[in-house]
Parts: C-alpha cells; sequence; structure tokens
C-alpha cells in the first residue's frame, strides 16, 4: 500500500511560469519531459557530469534562489523551474609549453581575478558543492595546486560564472590551473615513461604478433594462455 | 544526514551488515570459461528469444541484430534528397570530423600535430562540444606501464574478455600504444592520481589479470575530455555546435565526400563537402535495447552507424550489447546511471537482499551483469517503489578495505551522487541493477581507421566494432577513443595529402530508399533519430508541425 502511494504521488511545478503536475519521482529533466518539452538546449549527459542542465529554482513564496543539476534533482511540490541555455564566458588562449608555473601566471591570464571580493557567491551556486571562493582565493595568491585539487570536481557548468558580481569566470581558471598542475608540478610518471621507451624500442611486438598467429590460427591455445596467465591483482 | 531509503530497505540493509565480517574473507570463485558460457546463455539479455531479427537491407542483410538497431538499419533516410542543393557549398574542408567526443577531439589534435592547417579541420557535434559518453567515463583507463605488467597481458586480457571474438590487429595497436597515451594525456596536463613520487594509482577491472586501470578520481573521462576541449579551443579548431550530420555525401568516384547538415535550432541544412570525412559519433544507448535503462548521453543515438551503413559500411557485433552489472536502481531519478566498476576495483561487492555474496565481484562486464540477473530472477533482489528490481553493492567496504575516507576520496562524483538523495554510501550500501551502458560492436575499420569498402570514410571510438569484440572490459573505451581517435587523425591527414574531391551526389539515399520500398518497409520509420523520444505520450500523439 504504502509502495502504491509513493508511485502515484503528483507534485505541481511551475515550468518556466506554467503550471503543470508531474510524478515526485522524476527529476527536473524528466519532468520538463513529462510535461511536453523536448530539450535540444540546457540538457547533456543526464548523469551529473557534463554540466548542460545546471540551472536554478525558486519555491512560490520564497526568496531565495537555487542551484541544482536538472539531472539530479528531484522536483518538488511549489518549484519555479527554468533552463539556462548558454553561459558566455571569457577563455584565455595559451601554449602549454610556453606557459611557466609561476606564481603569477593565473594573474597574467585572468587580472580579473584580483576583483574577487570575497562575498563567496560562487560556492553558494556551486551544484558540486565546491569551494569555489577559496580556490579564486587559491589563485589570486598563486597556489596553482590548491586551485587544482580544490576545483577539480568542476563539471564547467557556469553557475559561479553567472552569479560572479566581479564578473570572473571561476571554471575557466581552474581549468588552467589544473593543466599547469599536471604538466609541470606534479611528479613524472616514472613507470609510464619506461614502458614507452620499452614499446618503441619493439620489446613486445615478437610476442604481441604471435598472440595475433595463436588468434587466427590456433585460438584453443591462446585460450590456454589466457586461462593459465597469473592473475595478480590483490 | 537523513537515510534515504524506505523502511523495506533498511531492513534489508541491516542483514547486509551482519554478514560484513564474514564477506571480508570469503570471496566467492572465478568462473571457468564454461561456468562463464552457460550463465551467458541462461541469463543474459543477448541471449533473450525474440529480442532481434535479421535485417533485410543494405550490405548487412540477413544479419541478426537487436530489434531497436535493425529498426533504424530499416529506415527511410530524414531529407530527400531532390530537395538539396548540392551546387551550394557552405563548408569546405579537409577534414571533416563528425562528433565532439573523445575520439573527435583527439583526432583533431593529432590531424593538427599532423601538420594539416586549422582551417582545413571542422567538427560537427549535434549538441555542444564534448557532449559525450567519453565525458563520462568514471572508473579509468587500461595502460599496461607498471613493471610487473605487460601490452601481452593486456592483450590476453582484452581477447579473453572479449571471448575471442575481437578483431585481433586492432587489439595490438590498443595495448601496444596505451602507455603513449597516458605520456601525451600528460604532456598535455591531465590530472591523473598519483603518489607524491609519481607511482600512478592503478585498480584492477573485471577480467584484468593486473591493476593497470589508470584513473582521475570517478571523474575520468570528464578530466580527459575537459583538457581535449580546452586545448582544441586554444588552438582555435572550428567546432559547429548543435548542427547533426544528417547524411553522408558521395562524389563521382564513389568515395565519401563530406555530410549533409541539420541545424537543430534553425532546422535548415547546410552542405559540407571534405576530402576525408571522419565519424566519431559514439555510442546507442539512448535506443534503450530491450527496454533497458541506460548510463549513455542523451545524444547516444547511433546515428553515424545508420549514415555509415547506407553508405556502404559494414557492422558488426551488434547482436551483443553491453550491459554494465551495476546501474543505479535506486532512487528513481537516477536509475540506470552508472556505478563504476572502481567501485568493486576497489572492494565493494554484490550482495542480495538477505546480504549474501553470489558472484566473484570482478568477473567480466557480461558475466557479472548475467550473474545479477539471476539473483533477481531467483526473487533474492529488492524491488523498488517504482518497480525496478536491484541487489546491493556494498559500498561501505571500500572503506574498511582502504581506510576510512577512501571513498570521499576516490569516489567524490558518485558519493556526491548519493548524497543528494539522503543516502550516505560510506555506511550503507546502494541498490543496483545491469543498465545499458556500451556498443560493442560497431562499424568495421582496419588499424588505420578506414572504413572498410568505403574510401573517404574513417571512423573510430564506440561507433566502430572489432576492437572489443562481443564484450568489452572496463577502462579499455577511454582507452579505445585515444588510440583509435589519435590514428584517426593521423592516417586521414596522410590521406588527404593526396585526395581530391568529385562532383557531389546524394544516389546512395535514393537508392537505399528504393530497397527499403522493394522489401516493403513501413515508411513511417526514419533514421537517424538524433534524439530521443521522451515527451509525455499526451503532446506525441497530438503534436502538429504547424510552423512548418
Amino acid at each position: 500500500m504504502q509502495e502504491e502511494a509513493e508511485k502515484e504521488k503528483m507534485v505541481k511545478v511551475y515550468i518556466m511560469g506554467r503550471e503543470f503536475e508531474v510524478p515526485a519521482t522524476l527529476n527536473i529533466v524528466k519532468a520538463f519531459e513529462y510535461a511536453g518539452y523536448r530539450f535540444i538546449r540546457g540538457i547533456g549527459c543526464r548523469g551529473g557530469y557534463c554540466g548542460a542542465c545546471a540551472t536554478v529554482y525558486r519555491f512560490k513564496d520564497d526568496y531565495r534562489l537555487n542551484f541544482a543539476l536538472a539531472c539530479q534533482k528531484a522536483v518538488e511540490d511549489g518549484m519555479y523551474l527554468t533552463i539556462l541555455p548558454f553561459v558566455p564566458a571569457e577563455k584565455a588562449k595559451y601554449d602549454m609549453n610556453k606557459l611557466k608555473p609561476r606564481g603569477t601566471v593565473l594573474l597574467e591570464l585572468y587580472p580579473e581575478i584580483a576583483r574577487c571580493v570575497a562575498c563567496n557567491t560562487c560556492t553558494k551556486a556551486c551544484p558540486q558543492e565546491l569551494e569555489v571562493m577559496d580556490y579564486v582565493q587559491a589563485a589570486i595568491r598563486g597556489d596553482i595546486e590548491e586551485v587544482a585539487n580544490l576545483s577539480f570536481d568542476c563539471i564547467q557548468c557556469g553557475l559561479c560564472a553567472m552569479r560572479c558580481p566581479a564578473e570572473i569566470v571561476p571554471y575557466n581558471v581552474g581549468q588552467i590551473a589544473r593543466r599547469l598542475f599536471a604538466k609541470y608540478i606534479a611528479p613524472k610518471a616514472h613507470p609510464t615513461h619506461a614502458r614507452v621507451d620499452e614499446i618503441n624500442a619493439c620489446v613486445f611486438d615478437e610476442e604481441l604478433d604471435n598472440y595475433i598467429i595463436l588468434a587466427k590460427e590456433d585460438i584453443e591455445r591462446l585460450k590456454k594462455i589466457y586461462v593459465e596467465r597469473e592473475i595478480k591483482v590483490g | 544526514m537523513e537515510r534515504g531509503y524506505p523502511d523495506y530497505m533498511l531492513e534489508s540493509i541491516e542483514l547486509v551488515k551482519n554478514t560484513r565480517e564474514r564477506r571480508l574473507k570469503e570471496i566467492p570463485e572465478l568462473m571457468s570459461l564454461e561456468e562463464r558460457e552457460a550463465i551467458l546463455r541462461q541469463y543474459h539479455p543477448d541471449y533473450k528469444e525474440g529480442t532481434k531479427r535479421t535485417v533485410k537491407v543494405g550490405v548487412n542483410a540477413g544479419e541478426v541484430m537487436p530489434n531497436e538497431v535493425a529498426d533504424l538499419i530499416e529506415a527511410y533516410p530524414l531529407i530527400d534528397p531532390t530537395q538539396i542543393d548540392l551546387s551550394m557549398i557552405d563548408f569546405d574542408c579537409d577534414l571533416l570530423i563528425i562528433g565532439a567526443g573523445g575520439a573527435g577531439l583527439t583526432a583533431a589534435l593529432w590531424a593538427l600535430y599532423s601538420g594539416i592547417d586549422v582551417n582545413n579541420i571542422m567538427i560537427v557535434t549535434k549538441l555542444r562540444m564534448g557532449d559525450s559518453n567519453s565525458k563520462m567515463s568514471q572508473g579509468g583507463i587500461q595502460a599496461a606501464d607498471c613493471e610487473d605488467d605487460s601490452p601481452s597481458l593486456h592483450y590476453l586480457d582484452v581477447l579473453g574478455g572479449g571471448h575471442f571474438t575481437n578483431d585481433p590487429e586492432l587489439v595490438k595497436w590498443l595495448v601496444r600504444e596505451a602507455p603513449m597515451i597516458i605520456q601525451w594525456h600528460e604532456e598535455l596536463g591531465v590530472m591523473y592520481d598519483k603518489d607524491e613520487e609519481g607511482c600512478m594509482f592503478v585498480a584492477a577491472g573485471g577480467g584484468t589479470c593486473r591493476k593497470r586501470m589508470h584513473s582521475a578520481k570517478d571523474y575520468t573521462g570528464m578530466e580527459i575530455v575537459r583538457v581535449l576541449m580546452d586545448e582544441a579551443r586554444n588552438l582555435e579548431i572550428p567546432v559547429l555546435e548543435f548542427n547533426s550530420a544528417v547524411e553522408l555525401l558521395m562524389d563521382d568516384a564513389g568515395k565519401v565526400a563530406g555530410a549533409v547538415l541539420w541545424d537543430m535550432e534553425k532546422e535548415d541544412y547546410t552542405v559540407a563537402r571534405a576530402k576525408a570525412t571522419l565519424m566519431a559519433t559514439g555510442g546507442f544507448g539512448r535506443l534503450h535495447v530491450q527496454g533497458f535503462a541506460t548510463t549513455n548521453h542523451y545524444g547516444a543515438t547511433a546515428d553515424g552507424l545508420v549514415m555509415a551503413n547506407r553508405v556502404g559500411a559494414r557492422i558488426i557485433d551488434m547482436d551483443s550489447v553491453q550491459y554494465h552489472p551495476t546501474g543505479s536502481s535506486y532512487p528513481e531519478q537516477i536509475v540506470g546511471l552508472l556505478c563504476t566498476e572502481k567501485l568493486r576495483g576497489r572492494g565493494s561487492q554484490p550482495v542480495n537482499k538477505y546480504g549474501e555474496e553470489f558472484v566473484y565481484p570482478l568477473e567480466p562486464r557480461d558475466v557479472e551483469s548475467a550473474a545479477l540477473i539471476r539473483e533477481c530472477n531467483k526473487g533474492n533482489g529488492l524491488i523498488t517503489p517504482t518497480g525496478m528490481p536491484g541487489v546491493w553493492l556494498d559500498t561501505p567496504l571500500i572503506d574498511i578495505l582502504n581506510g576510512e575516507g577512501t571513498i570521499e576520496k576516490e569516489f567524490s562524483a558518485m558519493y556526491l551522487k548519493y548524497k543528494r538523495f539522503d543516502i550516505d554510501m560510506t555506511h550503507d550500501p546502494i541498490l543496483v541493477y545491469p543498465t545499458l551502458h556500451f556498443q560493442n560492436g560497431g562499424i568495421v575499420i582496419n588499424e588505420r581507421t578506414s572504413v572498410v569498402n568505403v574510401p573517404g570514410l574513417f571512423a573510430s571510438g564506440e561507433t566502430t566494432g572489432g576492437v572489443h569484440g562481443k564484450n568489452r572490459l572496463m577502462g579499455n573505451s577511454i582507452l579505445d577513443y585515444c588510440v583509435y581517435g589519435r590514428r584517426m587523425g593521423i592516417y586521414a591527414t596522410e590521406y588527404v595529402k593526396n585526395a581530391t574531391v568529385g562532383k557531389l551526389n546524394l544516389d546512395h539515399v535514393t537508392k537505399y530508399t528504393k530497397l527499403l520500398e522493394n522489401a516493403g518497409i513501413s515508411k513511417e520509420r526514419r533514421a537517424p533519430i538524433l534524439l530521443p523520444e521522451y515527451r509525455g505520450e499526451r503532446t506525441i500523439s497530438h503534436a502538429l508541425p504547424l510552423l512548418g
């Protein structure tokens, strides 16, 4: 009985001002579709990884503005819903091989970060719950590693940039910081480079080519080699 | 945090907790090849009767495919060739890349590295740059770069996982070039997980004999694609967004010579002429084969498969569909979304509603999925309030085995996904069921990514077949789009140096339409479908194109 009740529960939402009744089990994206809308903008992976459906909503009789990924947020009674089709944002152009990971590089590429007034509006807008303001502040200080780590879960939805009163585009600052960190500051992946050298020296080609021949001519022998290979994943 | 489960699920969770200590020591054994074969035949959806049919038209006529794929092959073109003015060329380029996910972006970058002028490339995508399954892959990318590992062992794993149905040549380049891809990514600035000495963090995956899964938390695909996008923007590679290729163009010498593009927003068409056309359109999850929920991107509708097939590209292994063992089964808002295999790679186990384990946690994906379906069919799973079956994936084991905080650190995407619905996966297990995940088969290519028997056409990534045979292992899809996307950029650039384009035509479309008519196919079915249809029934049944 309880299960039945939950299945049929409907809520009232306002899609771009128009009232619709939709099942309570839907997320915001599915609620639009249930109501008859077909997405081209404001939609992407539907799995919380692409940032395309980041949106804002309000409840009836509530002054607060809320933020969410429409594909990851359940509808609730009285929600006022919309889609955000695009975020205009300036991105710096750079040559990764010429940039130096010095403290001032982020300020040089994005001088407007110095205008941050530490109001924390960006952080409050982030549907990934990142400490956006903290990484903008770290960017001003030139702490590239801190920016890289704090911004790592960013899906580049752009809500921070839309809300920033200082007109900063935090997510682009995070992007270059992560690339600088990974390329210049983090230690080099040593086993990888040695293996690439071995592969370039054709160390494995004889064995691989032998397997190709077996795959074409003696599959049972290859299956035996497969089954008998040592498994070391512990 | 509240516990976002109904009471009957909380009761079952108590049973799961009670067996946890025992299950830390007793893990079910790996199946033999014969046991794998038997469980697949009995429980894997690929073997279910009445879900496939023989295709009647085209180069694949006479072959068996899932009904949903056959529906696309046996479908009329969206455009009428007599309405398309091919004398007006809107875009003229050397390389037309269709799709802006991992394969398309990688191909574009390597085409540039190979010496092509940036203005001779054009990428088109029906949604935004980067929109793809590539961005959604979580767990990692395989590369045999550790000391006790080798490309040869990786090779064996790929073939064994694919039940020895893979193209043996394609697998060689996949495994051979894997470490080089990791190195290239590092030069670009992809932030892989590694320790303070630079030692790469590696995990196991289903069907692998070594730990070789490289990751960027559980955002691996997203991290790679956002770097590729950033680099494509730095290099000012032309990208035409919200434009979908709807049909390939041919020239009078029988070569593929570009595509007719349809603007998704303005609803008008343009003609793009190209010396080489590169198909990077991804997979087919949004076809919802057998009604399964999917992990896939909104745009994963197999458009490239349809277009390529109409110009004579053969497609293979479409009879096998990859269901990922662990899609979310609860709550309803996230049904079908991916719970990365890395969760099992780091120690979580599937258990039934009584808290009992029933399968080795890291079988190849098809085998693991079959085991989950068997358990639910036996009545040992739970049924959610909206009717979804599911078994528990005992995630708290991860922190028990690897230390507190491991989940929040390594699986921050997954942790947040559940936290949004008041579920703390560090304390409670999550409910899962197999979900439609990957197109194992696809367009037949050679190791230079040339589409076999179709001059002028190249393809790479999920839209192609052969690399993974009839079952892909975890971590080989990112690797596939990197290795073969790169090769596509290099070899297509080499090809266009001596290529010419003749007079354009759409004769193949007219011919294909005749074939369909002769086979008595209903006129209502049209493809490519571009986007899935999720609107409410009332809207669909009453829709009218009054604005034209």
